[in-house]
C-alpha cells in the first residue's frame, strides 16, 4: 500500500519537473552538506538574484539540492540538473563546484565559498576565469591578520595557531599562516588538538613559549574558544581570532568575514551572467568587506592595551 | 528524471558496484565487518591523482592505487590477527590512519586532475556521446572485475577463504588457516574499494580527502538492496547481485532528487532515499521472494 502511494506520489513529482516558463530564469543551486556557513552563503546568493530582478518563485525558477556530505549523491545531484538544461548552475563550497565543471562544460556555473579556486582547478587565472566558471572565494585573509597582531601586540615575535591536526581545511590555513607570519616576520609554534576537550591542553602547551595565540577558523577549536581564553588571561597572552562571534567570547580581536556576502558576491556575478556576461571573463570576486571586531575588557585581561585608532577603525566594540 | 541523469546514475551505480563486491567479500564471504573501506576509497583516489599528477600512466597509477586498497586491508587483517584487536575496531583504526595518511600523499586535501590524462581519456575517441560512452565502457570493466573475482573464488585459495569464512572451526579442521587467508581476502576486498576510488577521482576530475564519508554505507545498501531484488544461490549470481544493488541504489537517488515538486526539500533527501530503498525491499518480498538468501550457514557456538 505504501508502496504504491509513494510510486503515485513519486510518478507525479516526474510529470511536475517540467521544463521553466518562457521569461522565468531557470536555476539550480547544490551544497555538499548543511552546514551555518553554507547556509548563510545560500541566502546571500539568493538575495542578491532577487536585486537582480531574479526573485525565487516570481521571476526564477530555483531548485536547491543538498547532497547531505556524500561526494557521489553530490555527483548525481548535478547530473541531474545538467539533464534539465538549466540557465545557470550556482555550487556552493569546492566539491559541488568540481562535479558541476566535470557535468557540463557549456551551462554557466558560478560557485561560492571556493577556497581556492585555482588550486581546485576551476578557473585559469583569478581575473580571467577561462571557462563556464566563476564565483565568489572565502579564502581567509591571513596576511592582514598578522599585521592586526603586530598592532595589537607591540615586539610580537612568537605566535602559538591551535588546530585540528585532522581537519583538512585547518591544516591549508596554517600552510598560508606560516607563509604569512614569515613573511610579517613571525615565528609560528604549533599545537594541535583533536577534539574540543583536548583545546585547552593545547592552549597550555604554547604558553612560555610564544608572546600570542592566534586561532583560525578551525571548528574544533572554535567551539572550544573559551578554553583558549581562559588560558590567556591566566598566562598573559593575547588571543586573536579569525573569526568575528570568537570575539564576543573573549577574544581581543578578529578580521573576519559574513558568509552572506560571501554569497551575495557569487549572486551578483549570477545576475551579470544571467543578464548575458560571459562567465570566462567575469573575475573570481574576494572578500573585500571585512569587520573588525574587538574587546578592550579581554584585552585588559589578558595585559594588553589596544591602540585608540584600532578602537575608531572597529566595526564592533565588544563591552 | 532526463536521460542525463538516468546515464550518470548508471555511471557512479557501476563504480560504486566495485565498493559493493568489496564490501561482500568481507561482510557476507569473510564475514568480517570491515570499515577500512572509507579510508581505502579515497585512498584509491590520492595514490591515482598523486601518480597521474606526476605523470605516471594512467592505468599503472590506477593498479598502483589498488595495491595501495590491498595494503591496508592486509594492515587490518594483521591488526585482527596479530593483536588480537576485534574486527570492528581494527578497521576503525586503519579508516582513521589512512584520513592522515591520505593528507600526507596529496599533499593538500583537494587534488583537480583537469587536462590530465586519465584511464578515461581513450573513451573520448568513441565514436558515442560521452555520457552513454562512460557507463557502457565501466560496464565492460565493472563486469571483467566481478568475473575475475568470481573466477578467484572458485580457485583452491577462493574455496579456502569462503571456508574459513563460512565456519572457522570447519576450515581449521580441512587444514585451512584463517591467519593466512584472511589479509588476502581483506586485501582483496579492499584493493577492489580503492581501484573503484580511482575511477570515481579520474571520472569526475579530482580527489578529496573527505571522499570517502559514508562509502561503507552505501556498499552495504547496495549489497543488501542486490541481495533483496536478486536473491543468488551462487558466487556468479552473488557479485552480480551486489552490482545490481549498487546500480539500484544510485538510480533511487536519482529519482529522490525529483521530489522536490511535491513540497519535499533539499534537507529531505536522505530520508527519502532511505524510505525508497525500503519500499523497494518491501516490494520485492510481497512479490513472495525470499530474503538473504542461505549462501552460506553461520557456526554455531555450542555445536
Amino acid at each position: 500500500m505504501l508502496f504504491q502511494k509513494l510510486s503515485l506520489l513519486a510518478a507525479c513529482a516526474l510529470i511536475v519537473t517540467g521544463p521553466a516558463l518562457a521569461g522565468e530564469a531557470n536555476v539550480k543551486l547544490s551544497y555538499i552538506v548543511d552546514h551555518p556557513a553554507i547556509d548563510a552563503a545560500r541566502e546571500g546568493m539568493i538575495a542578491a538574484l532577487a536585486e537582480g530582478g531574479y526573485e525565487e518563485g516570481k521571476t526564477m525558477l530555483l531548485e536547491v539540492q543538498s547532497a547531505q556530505g556524500s561526494m557521489t549523491t553530490q555527483v548525481q545531484i548535478n547530473e541531474k540538473f545538467v539533464g534539465d538544461a538549466p540557465d545557470l548552475i550556482l555550487a556552493i563550497s569546492t566539491p559541488s563546484a568540481q562535479t558541476a565543471m566535470a557535468a557540463t562544460k557549456d551551462i554557466p556555473i558560478v560557485f561560492a565559498a571556493v577556497t581556492d579556486p585555482l588550486a581546485a582547478g576551476l578557473v585559469d587565472t583569478y581575473e580571467k576565469p577561462g571557462r563556464n566558471l566563476t564565483g565568489s572565494s572565502d579564502m581567509t585573509p591571513i596576511g592582514k591578520h598578522m599585521a592586526l597582531i603586530k598592532r595589537i601586540v607591540p615586539g610580537v615575535k612568537k605566535i602559538g595557531v591551535i588546530y585540528n591536526g585532522g581537519e583538512a581545511n585547518s591544516i591549508a590555513q596554517v600552510e598560508t599562516v606560516k607563509e604569512d607570519a614569515a613573511k610579517a616576520g613571525l615565528e609560528v609554534v604549533e599545537a594541535t588538538a583533536a577534539q574540543s576537550s583536548a583545546v585547552i591542553d593545547a592552549a597550555r602547551s604554547l604558553v612560555g613559549k610564544v608572546d600570542a595565540i592566534y586561532v583560525p577558523t578551525d571548528s574544533t577549536v572554535v567551539s572550544a574558544i573559551e578554553a583558549v581564553v581562559r588560558i590567556g588571561q591566566d598566562a598573559d597572552l593575547p588571543i586573536i581570532a579569525a573569526d568575528t562571534s570568537s570575539v564576543e567570547r573573549g577574544a581581543i580581536a578578529a578580521l573576519g568575514f559574513d558568509y552572506f556576502d560571501i554569497g551575495h558576491a557569487a549572486g551578483e556575478e549570477a545576475v551579470a551572467i544571467l543578464k548575458g556576461a560571459d562567465p570566462a571573463t567575469l573575475p573570481v570576486r574576494f572578500v573585500d568587506k571585512l569587520d573588525l571586531y574587538v574587546n578592550p575588557t579581554s584585552a585588559e585581561k589578558m595585559g594588553v592595551t589596544l591602540p585608540d585608532d584600532l578602537l575608531a577603525e572597529a566595526t564592533k566594540v565588544v563591552k | 528524471m532526463s536521460l542525463f541523469a538516468f546515464m550518470g546514475a548508471l555511471e557512479a551505480g557501476l563504480i560504486f558496484g566495485l565498493v559493493a563486491i568489496g564490501v561482500f567479500l568481507s561482510f557476507r564471504v569473510l564475514d568480517f565487518p570491515d570499515l577500512t573501506v572509507d579510508g581505502s576509497f579515497p585512498l584509491g583516489a590520492a595514490v591515482a591523482a598523486v601518480g597521474i599528477l606526476s605523470g605516471m600512466n594512467p592505468f599503472l597509477a590506477t593498479a598502483l592505487a589498488a595495491c595501495a586498497g590491498f595494503a591496508a586491508g592486509y594492515v587490518t587483517a594483521q591488526l585482527h590477527l596479530r593483536l588480537n584487536i576485534l574486527h570492528l575496531l581494527a578497521s576503525i583504526l586503519v579508516m582513521l590512519a589512512l584520513y592522515s595518511v591520505n593528507l600526507r600523499i596529496m599533499g593538500r586535501p583537494n587534488l583537480p586532475l583537469l587536462n590530465s590524462e586519465t584511464v578515461f581519456t581513450p573513451v573520448e575517441a568513441l565514436p558515442l556521446p560521452h555520457m552513454y560512452a562512460m557507463p557502457l565502457v565501466l560496464a565492460f570493466a565493472i563486469f571483467a572485475a566481478k568475473l575475475l573475482i568470481d573466477w578467484f573464488l572458485s580457485t583452491e585459495i577462493g574455496l579456502a577463504l569462503r571456508a574459513a569464512g563460512a565456519s572457522p572451526r570447519m576450515a581449521a579442521a580441512q587444514g585451512i588457516d584463517r591467519n593466512h587467508v584472511l589479509p588476502l581476502g581483506l586485501g582483496l576486498s579492499n584493493a577492489l574499494v580503492a581501484l573503484a576510488g580511482a575511477l570515481f577521482a579520474q571520472a569526475q576530475g579530482f580527489a578529496d580527502v573527505t571522499m570517502g564519508v559514508g562509502v561503507i554505507i552505501i556498499g552495504l545498501a547496495a549489497v543488501i538492496v542486490g541481495e533483496t531484488i536478486l536473491p543468488a544461490r551462487t558466487m556468479f549470481l552473488a557479485t552480480l547481485a551486489a552490482v545490481a544493488g549498487s546500480l539500484a541504489y544510485r538510480v533511487t537517488i536519482a529519482f529522490a532528487l525529483n521530489l522536490d515538486a511535491i513540497g519535499l526539500r533539499a534537507q529531505d533527501l536522505n530520508l527519502v532515499t532511505a524510505v525508497l530503498v525500503v519500499a523497494a525491499i518491501a516490494a520485492a518480498r510481497s512479490r513472495g521472494l525470499p530474503g538473504r538468501p542461505k549462501l552460506k550457514r553461520r557456526e554455531t557456538t555450542n555445536a
